[in-house]
């Protein structure tokens, strides 16, 4: 297929998975502070949301404090500010439109009625209300988006494509989301078992839906650690690094056919090291030296995929 | 006001009092729905073009502007004998376009026979770098879009041809969907001949137009992208065919070939149904300042590497100079007399029509013979006594490129509007496809003129779209139809 198509496709979904992620975090964070006895201040609960992004330094050119107001509108609807939910989508929609004969016309129609869609929020005050309707919104039609790609498509490069985007941007997210609460909660570990602990860790669990699979696989009091393990090695949580990888290496083996190429290694390595590894060790290590490393090694991962396969200029 | 309706032949009422046959049906039914409940199918229909993004981009609009054609759901219907005449006029129309772009760009014999003037060649349509290329099957327009309007029962013209990038399929095609899933009762009350095999025809057509040798032909949609006002058209057809979309950035030119970048390396490309004009085509040879072209891809096409549908040079063909002299090159060229009239069309090169226009002023439309988009243009009956006295300087300063034709009494059909059912302006537009054979899928794009009175149908000043019934019986036919009858009507062939 052609480079340019590929690359819409891939940049398509990564968007989708962004918003929905993003949308994941606010939600979660919006619940937080409806906690009655959160023992953080309103700018320590919010500027959480903007560090996973990445966002804190934009977010500061333009604001004066972390008010729920203003980071909830920064990162759903803010118009100048590339990451918010508004442009992700947005950017889907647009990589959608540029490419929409490379998918089915259920996916396009999808994601074209998604965008339409959007404008009922437009306007909103959505941290006054309608903030939960709208979070619920974003990940339901990224679920639809998911379920239509699955549903109706080829399976051929197209819809590797699609999927190789859906799972390197949710592994990013993943492993941001998990580094800036494990290093926020880290100093609570010690009061394992308190209300607040409880809560904290139960909306990072809720906001990668896992809140049920850890009271179904360890029926116990949540400690950080299994938290940790379950969105890092656990191969059965769908939004775990191992997760994401075990459907991202075999994408690679199938596009890369017998050509040896640099993402296919990469892929290959991290892979391994999730595989294999063990939570001890990586405890031992520092779980956040592993993320920062997972997170930098997984852009690298990005940017090889980019240059094989992506990059208008690639086949010259 | 009633009298100056009446001007008009409508496609539907007859006067008054009776309605032509063919719509007898329809408006039997017509006349039982509530304007209301027609007004809410029209606007469902709304909802679902803006849903599946059949839309097009207004140059220069703010951001995210992308805009409805408005659609009707009132369909115009054309009787099976009708259609056997126009399509029979159309095919030969292009037909005879075809041969003519051979000869212009090969021994001229056109010219040397004294049919057309050899200032042609100093057209800026005419395309020198076209001389002695040689097309496969000697054809041209591959596809070509035909303008009909109809001035009374029996009496057609041709308006226009266009031989370049043709575009509005995809509202046939669109429209026909939306009707059968507004309005299915309608279908089985009229056998309307179907028409979305017409990318499949297409398809057949540009693999059969691929370089003698190729084997198993790649064929793509080249477009200038997602910003194109027809951007929507381009992927629709590259979709409905199965085929790669691919934009200026995605192709290039190595070893006399056209290469497309894909994720597996480069892929040969043998036929390219483009959507951009020729001046765009390609910076090395045309506008240098194109970043929607393909670099050295004029001269891979010029030898016989790669196959563009249409070919580079068909402008001279559709131009409104070249345009007078259709009927005498399909006598020319065919030896047939025209079945399709041209609009009567008076030149003011020559003294006799000078003289009849300079005294009809008030009724004519003055055009200047390579202007577009309706510069250097007089429209007599609307125009003030200062601008005809001015244009009449203008005009008697360079008679040679001004031509004159009458104002067109463009039938009307009964439209959708917000007081409920009027008349409205319409003209027809089939699309005739040419590849080993010359054929046309029994369709057209109807275009109406939303505004009262007016008669402009285009999309950009307001004009919407309808879906055009071709049916494949007329019930008003004396004698039964027969099978065969009905299996030669909905398709016409044949082989020039």
């Amino acid at each position: 297929m052609l480079s340019r198509t590929a690359d819409h496709l891939y940049w398509m979904a990564r968007y989708i998975e962004r918003a929905e992620n993003m949308a994941r975090v606010l939600d979660v964070t919006y619940n937080m502070s409806l906690v009655p006895n959160a023992a953080v201040s309103e700018a320590a609960l919010w500027l959480p949301a903007l560090e996973i992004s990445g966002n804190v330094e934009a977010y500061d050119h333009e604001h004066d404090d972390y008010s729920a107001a203003g980071v909830i509108h920064y990162l759903a609807m803010d118009i100048d500010n590339p990451s918010s939910i508004y442009n992700t989508l947005r950017s889907a929609r647009e990589n959608a439109r540029a490419v929409r004969v490379a998918m089915t016309s259920e996916t396009w129609e999808n994601i074209n009625a998604l965008w339409l869609e959007f404008s009922q929020f437009i306007g909103q005050d959505l941290a006054k209300h309608g903030l939960t309707e709208f979070c619920d919104w974003v990940k339901a039609r990224s679920h639809l988006f998911r379920g239509v790609c699955f549903g109706t498509m080829l399976r051929d490069d197209a819809f590797s494509f699609v999927r190789l985007g859906t799972f390197i941007e949710r592994a990013d997210n993943t492993a941001r989301l998990l580094d800036v609460k494990y290093h926020l909660l880290l100093p609570s570990q010690e009061e394992v078992g308190g209300a607040v602990d409880y809560y904290e860790w139960s909306a990072v669990l809720r906001s990668v839906s896992a809140f049920q699979a850890y009271q179904k696989i360890f029926s116990d009091t949540i400690a950080p650690w299994r938290v940790a393990e379950l969105l890092v090695l656990r191969r059965d949580m769908p939004r775990s690094l191992h997760a994401c990888l075990d459907e991202v290496t075999p994408i690679l083996e199938q596009l890369s056919g017998l050509r040896q190429i640099e993402c296919k290694r990469l892929a290959g390595e991290l892979h391994a090291k999730l595989r294999f590894g063990k939570m001890q060790d990586i405890f031992q290590q520092g779980l956040h030296e592993f993320l920062s490393d997972f997170i930098d090694a997984n852009n690298y991962l990005g940017a090889e995929i980019q240059r094989a396969f992506l990059s208008v200029t690639a086949s010259q | 006001m009633q009298k100056f309706a009446a001007q008009f032949f409508d496609e539907m009422q007859l006067d008054s009092a009776s309605v032509r046959e063919i719509y007898v049906a329809y408006q039997h039914w017509l006349k039982d729905v509530p304007h209301h409940q027609l007004e809410s199918k029209r606007q469902e229909a709304e909802l679902l073009f803006r849903r599946v993004g059949i839309t097009f981009n207004v140059y220069g609009e703010a951001d995210g502007a992308e805009r409805l054609i408005p659609f009707d759901v009132i369909p115009r219907l054309i009787s099976a004998k009708e259609w056997t005449h126009l399509s029979a006029g159309a095919v030969q129309r292009v037909c005879t376009l075809n041969m003519f772009l051979h000869d212009i760009y090969h021994n001229q014999e056109i010219i040397k026979a004294g049919i057309v003037p050899s200032s042609i060649l100093a057209n800026s349509q005419y395309r020198p770098e076209m001389f002695g290329v040689d097309v496969p099957n000697q054809v041209y327009a591959h596809i070509a879009g035909i303008d009909l309007v109809r001035t009374s029962e029996s009496q057609f013209y041709v308006l226009e041809d266009n031989l370049r990038t043709p575009s509005g399929v995809s509202y046939m095609l669109e429209d026909r969907k939306m009707m059968m899933r507004l309005f299915p009762e309608l279908f089985r009350r009229y056998s309307v001949a179907p028409v979305d095999h017409y990318p499949q025809v297409l398809l057949k057509n540009l693999r059969a137009v691929a370089q003698v040798g190729v084997q198993d032909p790649t064929v793509v949609v080249l477009s200038s992208g997602a910003y194109n006002s027809a951007y929507f058209e381009h992927a629709f057809l590259a979709q409905q065919m199965g085929i790669e979309l691919v934009e200026g950035q995605d192709l290039f030119v190595r070893n006399n070939a056209v290469f497309m970048r894909t994720t597996q390396g480069p892929q040969r490309v043998d036929v390219i149904y483009r959507r951009i004009d020729d001046d765009y085509l390609d910076p090395l040879v045309f506008n240098q300042d194109s970043m929607l072209g393909v670099p050295g891809l004029l001269s891979v096409y010029r030898n016989g590497g790669v196959t563009l549908a249409n070919a580079v040079g068909t402008g001279v063909a559709d131009d409104k100079a070249t345009y007078i002299h259709v009927p005498n090159m399909i006598k020319f060229y065919l030896g047939e007399e025209p079945i399709l009239e041209n609009v009567p069309t008076y030149e003011l090169r020559k003294e006799e029509d000078l003289k009849y226009v300079l005294a009809h002023l008030h009724k004519l439309v003055v055009k200047e013979v390579q202007g577009s988009g309706g510069y250097g243009m007089l429209v007599g009956p609307a125009a003030s006594k200062k601008e005809i006295e001015e244009f009449k300087l203008r005009m008697l300063s360079k008679p040679a490129n001004y031509i004159a034709q009458p104002t067109l009494a463009l039938s009307t059909c009964p439209t959708l509007v917000e007081k409920g059912i009027a008349p409205r302006h319409v003209d027809l537009r089939p699309f005739v496809l040419s590849g080993k054979t010359v054929t046309l899928v029994p369709g057209a794009l109807c275009r109406v003129a939303l505004k009262e009175g007016s008669l402009v149908v285009n999309s950009s000043q307001g004009g919407g779209t309808k879906d055009t019934w071709i049916l494949e019986n007329d019930l008003l036919e004396d004698e039964p139809v027969t099978i065969t009858a009905k299996a030669k009507n909905s398709k016409v062939e044949s082989v020039c």
